[in-house]
């Protein structure tokens, strides 16, 4: 076993070396411009590209010509959501999406409400669902796209798209999904979840970073959105710009494999979680954020009561996770999701992400446990709280003097 | 983030942790910040007849700059006079564990939680609180 032990994989990925054998031939003697028409290079470079494509395609049951490459995730939430925007303006001028959404959504909507949208950010329940009655109170004949993501990047909850996606297009909206977390993880397929418009990432299903895709669907309803990069008109005119060949080629072989091994490595990661989390959650006050039946196999979010969460990353030493603490933002707010889930501050200043992946073992799992079990209970013998809380005395009763 | 070989030091062997008796007279007791922010500390001292620092404890809730703040800030206080307690600034922990601009709360944090601590011992004791001229926020 190497340490230090990688579980911060809704982070990113490393790459299968699978994926980089793929790619390599494409940086050196395949090097051509996928847009040049007229030479062998260039007719190299496009078949692997639309090889890519398929692939790509086939891993959410989507046509080939519905994917648009971009740069990643960021770009494509950016493309899909600006891009519906702009194209259907005669229409309405309303989107919805939730509180939980990742920032490459939040600070689109919030851009474009200095544009002229009308935006709703629908709050979760405390479980992290989307409350479906409530979305549809919301929806109206101005609304023209709700976009919930598929799987959260903190909490792994998997919101019911498709139920989501029914009531959209009851009001005539159209429903766009951020999947980066879900894709290459859980089965997802655009025609049984009624997507219309999907964003993923390749660095998050073990290819190589700065390459995503965007869906786009063409039939039942046919959707179109406005390009937010201009130039040759690459991508049938949604996304100009030489595209990435041998990132494309990885991407492609990235979506592959996942089909082949998504079954058998969410059962094997599902069964690694679950243990730690049965591990973790014997110790006093620790709780797991986020509905534990419907979520994605690899993410644990669990928070360590009266202990604090940048700190105790610090001595779980030889573990990279996350936290869900903001000590070093200059903000000090905590994590808006968990918030979002009516987390008091110090519960979500208290939480970290365990995210493991295709080659986490248990043998790194197991000393995961050990050490986060260590770390906590020696944070605790230091944590003023847990001695207060141990002696009975009610937190919340202290007048606190903020600072 | 890295941290400086000094946090590293007081995070992992913290000097002084644990709890003095907040009943005694001869104990005062600071207890600065709040969970909402991600921080607390609780500095404790024990004071002897001359105003001096016999001992001093502390129990801190928080990242590891802030747990090394509090447990270099107990080091210092042994020995000295309240007086001259009152006097450490937070620029001085800063500079001590080479704290980056974005910890220095932690700092500040462990210099209120010292005047805090003073302040109490003097109440008890019949003298008046001090204020600090220094504003932090």
């Amino acid at each position: 076993m190497n340490l230090p032990i990688y579980l911060d994989n809704n982070a990113t990925t490393p790459m299968d070396p699978r994926v980089l054998d793929a790619m390599l031939p494409y940086f050196t003697n395949k090097f051509g411009n996928a847009a040049s028409r007229n030479h062998p290079f260039g007719w190299v470079a496009e078949e692997a590209v639309d090889y890519a494509r398929e692939q790509v395609a086939k891993l959410i049951g989507a046509s080939e010509k519905e994917i648009i490459f971009t740069s990643g995730a960021t770009e494509s939430d950016n493309l899909g959501i600006k891009g519906v925007f702009e194209m259907y303006q005669e229409k309405g001028n309303h989107i919805i999406t939730c509180t939980t959404e990742h920032k490459a959504v939040l600070d689109t909507c919030k851009h474009l409400e200095k544009l002229g949208a009308r935006v709703t950010y629908l709050p979760v329940q405390s479980d992290g669902l989307l409350d479906l009655a409530l979305l549809e109170q919301h929806m109206t004949s101005e609304t023209i796209l709700v976009c919930v993501m598929y799987g959260n990047n903190e909490i792994g909850v998997i919101q019911p798209v498709k139920e989501i996606a029914a009531i959209a297009h009851k009001f005539g909206a159209l429903f766009m999904t951020d999947a980066t977390q879900a894709v290459g993880k859980v089965p997802v397929d655009v025609i049984k979840d009624g997507i219309d418009i999907l964003a993923m990432t390749a660095h998050k299903m073990y290819g190589p970073k700065g390459v995503g895709a965007l869906y786009v669907r063409r039939k039942n309803p046919r959707v179109k959105v406005t390009a937010q990069m201009d130039g040759g008109g690459h991508e049938r005119g949604m996304r100009s710009g030489t595209l990435n060949v041998p990132g494309i080629v990885g991407f492609g072989k990235a979506c592959e494999i996942c089909l082949q091994e998504m079954e058998s490595e969410a059962k094997r990661l599902s069964a690694l979680r679950d243990k730690l989390e049965a591990s973790l959650t014997q110790l006093e006050e620790s709780y797991v954020n986020g509905n534990v039946a419907h979520r994605l196999p690899h993410v644990a979010n669990i928070s360590f009561k009266y202990v604090e969460g940048e700190g105790l990353m610090m001595a779980m030493k030889d573990l990279a996770v996350s936290s869900g603490s903001a000590c070093t933002s200059a903000s000090l707010e905590p994590s808006y999701v968990l918030k979002s889930l009516g987390l008091s501050d110090d519960l979500a200043h208290s939480s970290i992400r365990f995210g493991l992946g295709r080659f986490t073992t248990e043998e790194e799992v197991d000393y995961a446990i050990e050490v986060t079990k260590k770390a906590v209970t020696h944070l605790r013998d230091l944590s003023p709280l847990w001695e207060m809380f141990k002696e009975g005395i009610d937190l919340d009763s202290i007048e606190w003097a903020e600072h | 983030m890295a941290y400086s070989d000094k946090v590293i030091d007081h995070y992992t062997h913290p000097r002084n942790v644990g709890t003095l008796d907040k009943s005694k007279n001869s104990v005062g007791t600071g207890l600065v910040g709040a969970p909402e922010c991600g921080d607390v500390m609780r500095l404790q001292i024990e004071v002897d007849e001359n105003n001096v620092i016999t001992d001093a404890k502390f129990k801190t809730f928080g990242c590891g700059s802030a747990i090394a703040s509090s447990s270099l800030a107990t080091e210092w206080l042994k020995g000295k006079s309240i007086d001259d307690a009152m006097k450490i600034d937070n620029m001085d922990i800063v500079e001590e564990l080479a704290l980056p601009p974005v910890k220095i709360h932690c700092s500040v944090l462990a210099e209120d939680a010292i005047k805090a601590a003073i302040n109490d011992y003097r109440v008890k004791n019949g003298m008046e609180a001090l204020v600090s001229d220094k504003v932090h926020h």
